[in-house]
């Protein structure tokens, strides 16, 4: 009982994570066809920014505090400048988009190796997220349950912005119909931008939650891409909704298996889980009717 | 003309092509003609000059240049240590560097570059098990010499390479026996999907079964897993004595970060790591591996006029703040047994050189080392540490002497079992 | 008849006279002037080339991306190190490092690659099989694009983890290595050396024969109008899905093809030889080339495998940026690779051919479609599209 438990806390654990993690590209990929295979990079700049400024401020539960606003405004602004300068040029060829931002995150990962070493970094955690929290008849790791919060944060916070915005309405309109969008007098380009600022923000805010429980270094990003990408097929285009219920259904397969087998086969099996459930919902769990004609 | 004419055309010009490029190529020996292992090419090393060749091949780029990068740096300070002090038999050593990229093919290609055409008197380098098994053939197939640096999994001794990291009975063994000594009665192993931790296990659990310890569990991660949440739940509810760490690379940060989060502590169940080293604890962070155990053959933290000298010279080379570790250092002395069994050969061919290798020594500054000239290994003390406060690791026990090297584990009862 | 010959004539000529120079320069030439190990060198690219191809067919001419070729390429290499373990065995009929590390049991799965004769079909029959498999699940649920693209990358990345798990079986993270013959050949002679380097050359140039042919065929035109408007082929009465299969099996039979080579010339197969990055890495080069080219990917791979290791050897790090940097700059400005450029060149030329060409054939397959694959086949008329294109 008490291991289904702690494994059940587990795999809503990993499952926050692979949201974090996606939740951006659900935003970028689900709503503008991108695919941005730097997004990991972005998720890898986050993480340095909580090193940056925990070199700045010494106490490492401020300059959590800090950096997570800090992560996702260095995320957003890498995002915009990638917008402004490549993709905004191949909106028409997303298979294109892939193989470009994939030379970019070569580039960024190089970058990182260059300006902070190739040896990975220590972010401290603050004294307050390190130990357990006792929750019924398991322990939580707290730092755990700080990322589930922190997740779950951001999905109501993205919710509202979609929902309740001027912003949000435009993106919703631009999903759905980015001609008759332009006509009704919505910048496309200006809503792009905001788009991909915010998407990639959201990655930011992934690397600075993820120092709290593996390694800051210039390849932390490409063990989260793989992932993140199959929590948003798996999850279908155009709904945040459907990158949770994915995330968290990943998460908790992942646990479950790993429980049983080995953390290799699990994996595996994931992937078995993933390509046979797109043979049932090819289109992945929700899929928005867009009102375009394409 | 007509489409098909061309192709008419075209395909018996090919075919001519093809059977004047098969017939100038002819058909060289089958096997058992020249005998595989055999030294069928001829070396092109060129000793004429007051300079020799000699090659460092490391991954400078790519997932492994991390680690490798650190050992490339000690074998230039040996390099510049060698010919400050009037090089080998006379001769200036010459250093050709290349990148084996992370990447075992890469490994392989580069090492025949530097044989066949930079005609090198030896290599030094590799890392992963992986790279050195795919170099293996390239240098038997040359006869050529490569010293490799680091600890691996035993079960091998080629002609061709030797071996300056420690093999399992002068690293893995040890630890077990510490353990025992302090009243260890079961063990969680914890280790990444690939060959060095399957082995190290297979080897932990035959001696944890003549020993009367009990395995509580055993896990594998992916290579670069970062997800310690389940494995740490397992390694918990099992309640062993104390958990054996083969982890590799980034894994252990995740790791080590999980296992403290869940509140285990190095007092109540601690974790001996094989592959922690000086250099990992900063990116670890301290606070998460304090107090914990590592097994190694080398410490910085040595007591010795040589080691004293060793860690002087690098961080005048490379920085104050660098730190030295035990694959570093037995890059360092690789170079220097390198020298010495040239000099007592008298020559920098292989086959001399080889005949020469037996009981060769070296004052390294982890302590004196010797050759073993059946199993291309060296002897080697084995020393258990406690990452300090200092960020440094302290030896905590020591072997006392050089253990001989066994790489089949031919010596140990208990082993029998495992190599049939 | 008369114009269609016409039309044709100099798209022809080019590919003829390619064809033959290439021979010339990989039978004749290459062996005269490279040393054994530069030679060898060669027919490792040849091998990343014979991929190319592959992908060529696949992404260039079919739209399918296909970020996994790892996998086929792993298949072939595999079952070709099976045989070269087994045939090296000795007396007791077990691989050394299944004594080392497992049982000294030879699994019986392993049992049928004794034979060299269900060796090369297995290394034909094996990736096609299972390309098979996939890609009737994938595309008859009409799974494509993007999506395609992140289950291929996936497959990949779970493959290299299902190998490196295998330590008794497969070798594990150390893959399967050392061996010392080939099919009863000494691997260590020099002369069988270069004998692989024939095999590997006369691989592709047969390879690119058969392209050649079926790009020229009914079925390459099809290709070309599934990748550009896959629903109009369907109401036309065709079914996309097969047509994309056969190039999908076609492209992985090619690249279990290719790691079968590799495999003798290297001395290793590993799971770093099939993961994710990999075979990012052999779309790399069919990129730069020019995708939906016939040479385009085999000089792009060569290009981009000999730039590799020449530049990787004196600048590290510089490698990693070069290679980024080339990657953004060609697919975002140049789409149809480095033989839009000569297609550029061409463009004078084509504007004599297209007032010749009035009432002929109208068989462009460079049209630009929504999955964005806009690139010309041959170099020729499609230089000012693929230049108006980008310019968006």
């Amino acid at each position: 009982m008490q291991a289904l438990f702690s494994q059940l806390v587990a795999g809503l654990s990993l499952g926050s994570i692979l949201l974090l993690a996606a939740l951006g590209l659900a935003l970028t990929f689900g709503q503008m066809g991108v695919i941005n295979m730097a997004h990991g990079e972005f998720i890898m700049a986050g993480a340095y920014t909580a090193f940056v400024v925990q070199g700045v401020v010494a106490d490492a539960g401020i300059s959590l505090l800090l950096a997570i606003p800090l992560g996702f405004l260095v995320g957003g602004l890498m995002g915009l400048i990638l917008e402004a300068t490549l993709i905004r040029r191949m909106y028409h060829r997303p298979l294109d988009t892939l193989l470009v931002t994939w030379g970019v995150s070569l580039i960024l990962q190089q970058a990182a190796r260059d300006v902070f070493g190739a040896p990975n970094v220590d972010v401290r955690a603050p004294t307050w997220l390190s130990g357990s929290i006792n929750i019924g008849i398991t322990q939580v790791p707290a730092a755990r349950l700080f990322i589930l919060l922190l997740a779950a944060a951001a999905v109501v916070g993205l919710s509202l912005v979609l929902k309740a915005t001027p912003l949000g309405r435009r993106i919703r309109g631009v999903v759905q119909n980015r001609d008759l969008a332009e006509t009704v007098g919505i910048s496309t380009r200006s809503t792009d931008r905001l788009t991909f600022f915010i998407g990639s923000g959201l990655a930011g805010i992934a690397g600075v939650a993820l120092t709290l429980l593996g390694s800051t270094g210039p390849t932390l990003g490409t063990s989260y891409i793989v992932d993140a990408f199959l929590v948003v097929v798996a999850g279908g285009i155009g709904q945040i909704k459907g990158a949770v219920i994915a995330a968290f259904g990943l998460g908790l397969l992942q646990a479950t298996f790993e429980y049983s087998t080995t953390a290799s086969i699990a994996k595996v099996m994931v992937f078995v889980v993933i390509v046979v459930f797109l043979q049932i919902r090819p289109q992945g769990i929700f899929s928005v009717r867009t009102r375009s004609l394409a | 003309m007509s489409a098909r004419r061309t192709r008419k055309r075209l395909l018996s010009g090919v075919a001519v092509l093809m059977v004047a490029g098969l017939v100038s190529a002819g058909c060289g020996s089958r096997v058992g003609a020249s005998g595989p292992g055999g030294s069928s090419a001829s070396s092109c090393v060129d000793t004429s000059g007051n300079s020799v060749k000699i090659g460092f091949l490391n991954s400078l780029s790519g997932t492994m240049a991390i680690s490798e990068k650190t050992v490339h740096d000690s074998l230039l300070l040996a390099a510049d240590q060698i010919n400050s002090s009037g090089g080998v038999l006379g001769k200036q050593l010459q250093v050709i560097s290349e990148d084996g990229a992370s990447e075992p093919t890469i490994f392989a290609e580069k090492a025949g570059k530097l044989i066949s055409s930079d005609c090198v008197a030896a290599v030094f380098g590799g890392w992963t098990s992986a790279s050195r098994k795919a170099m293996l053939p390239v240098f038997e197939g040359a006869n050529s010499l490569l010293f490799y640096p680091v600890q691996y999994e035993g079960l091998e001794a080629s002609p061709n390479i030797f071996y300056t990291g420690a093999t399992t009975n002068q690293q893995i063994v040890p630890a077990l026996e510490y353990l025992k000594q302090k009243g260890v009665k079961s063990l969680f192993l914890v280790g990444s999907d690939y060959v060095f931790p399957r082995t190290a296990n297979k080897e932990i659990k035959a001696y944890a079964n003549a020993n009367g310890i009990d395995i509580k569990g055993e896990e594998y991660a992916p290579l670069g897993y970062t997800d310690f949440s389940t494995i740490v739940n397992k390694v918990k509810a099992a309640g062993a004595n104390a958990v054996f760490n083969t982890l590799n690379g980034d894994s252990n940060v995740a790791f080590f970060k999980e296992y403290r989060n869940a509140g285990l502590t190095p007092a109540a169940m601690p974790v001996i790591s094989v592959s922690i080293a000086e250099e990992e604890v900063s990116g670890i962070g301290l606070d998460n591996v304090l107090g914990q155990l590592t097994a190694w053959n080398y410490y910085q933290t040595i007591n010795s006029p040589k080691n004293a000298a060793f860690v002087q010279a690098f961080k005048a080379k490379y920085g104050q703040n660098r730190v030295t570790s035990d694959p570093m250092e037995a890059a360092y002395t690789s170079l220097f047994l390198w020298k010495v069994m040239v000099e007592r050969a008298k020559s920098f061919k292989t086959a001399d050189v080889r005949k020469a290798a037996d009981g060769v020594s070296f004052d390294a500054p982890e302590g004196t080392v010797t050759v073993n000239g059946a199993n291309h290994h060296i002897a080697k003390t084995a020393l258990i540490g406690k990452v300090g406060p200092d960020a440094l690791i302290h030896t905590e026990w020591s072997s006392g002497a050089p253990i001989q090297p066994d790489p089949f584990l031919k010596n140990y009862d208990w082993a029998k079992s495992l190599t049939g | 008849m008369t114009s269609s010959v016409i039309a044709k004539l100099p798209r022809n000529y080019g590919a003829v006279c390619g064809f033959l120079l290439g021979a010339v320069v990989l039978l004749v030439v290459a062996p005269a002037v490279l040393s054994d190990f530069r030679l060898s060198l060669l027919g490792r690219f040849i091998c990343v080339a014979i991929v190319a191809v592959g992908i060529g067919l696949a992404w260039g001419r079919g739209g399918m991306l296909t970020l996994g070729q790892g996998v086929f390429f792993g298949l072939g290499g595999y079952v070709m190190a099976f045989h070269l373990k087994l045939a090296d065995a000795g007396p007791s009929g077990v691989p050394d490092f299944m004594l080392l590390y497992g049982s000294g049991q030879v699994p019986v799965w392993w049992e049928p690659f004794r034979f060299p004769a269900v060796t090369l079909l297995g290394i034909v029959l094996i990736p096609s099989l299972v390309a098979f498999g996939l890609g009737i699940a994938i595309f008859r649920r009409r799974v494509r694009g993007a999506y395609f693209a992140i289950l291929s990358q996936a497959l990949a990345a779970a493959f290299a983890i299902l190998l490196i798990g295998q330590q008794v079986t497969l070798g594990g993270f150390n893959g399967l290595n050392g061996f010392r013959s080939f099919f009863g050949f000494n691997l260590y002679d020099p002369v069988n050396k270069r004998m692989l380097f024939y095999i590997a050359a006369i691989t592709l140039l047969v390879m690119l024969a058969v392209m050649w042919q079926l790009y020229r065929s009914r079925y390459g035109e099809l290709l070309i109008a599934v990748r550009d408007q896959e629903e109009r082929v369907r109401f036309l009465g065709y079914d996309p899905a097969n047509i994309k299969l056969v190039a999908y099996v076609l492209a992985a039979a090619m690249a279990g093809i290719a790691g079968a080579l590799f495999v003798p010339s290297v001395g290793i197969i590993s799971p770093a030889n099939v993961g994710v990055v990999p075979s990012i890495a052999f779309v790399i080069g069919v990129a730069i080339g020019g995708r939906a080219t016939l040479f385009g990917p085999v000089l792009g791979a060569i290009a981009v495998a000999w730039a590799q290791t020449a530049l990787s050897e004196s600048f590290p790090s510089f490698w990693s940026y070069f290679q980024g940097a080339l990657f953004v700059l060609v697919i975002a400005f140049l789409p149809g690779g480095l033989a839009a450029l000569v297609g550029r060149a061409n463009v004078l030329r084509d504007a004599v051919q297209r007032r010749l060409r009035v009432g002929a054939r109208v068989a462009s397959p460079s049209v630009a479609s929504d999955t964005g694959n806009l690139v010309p086949p041959e170099p020729g008329l499609s230089g000012i599209r693929a230049g108006s294109e980008t310019g968006q």
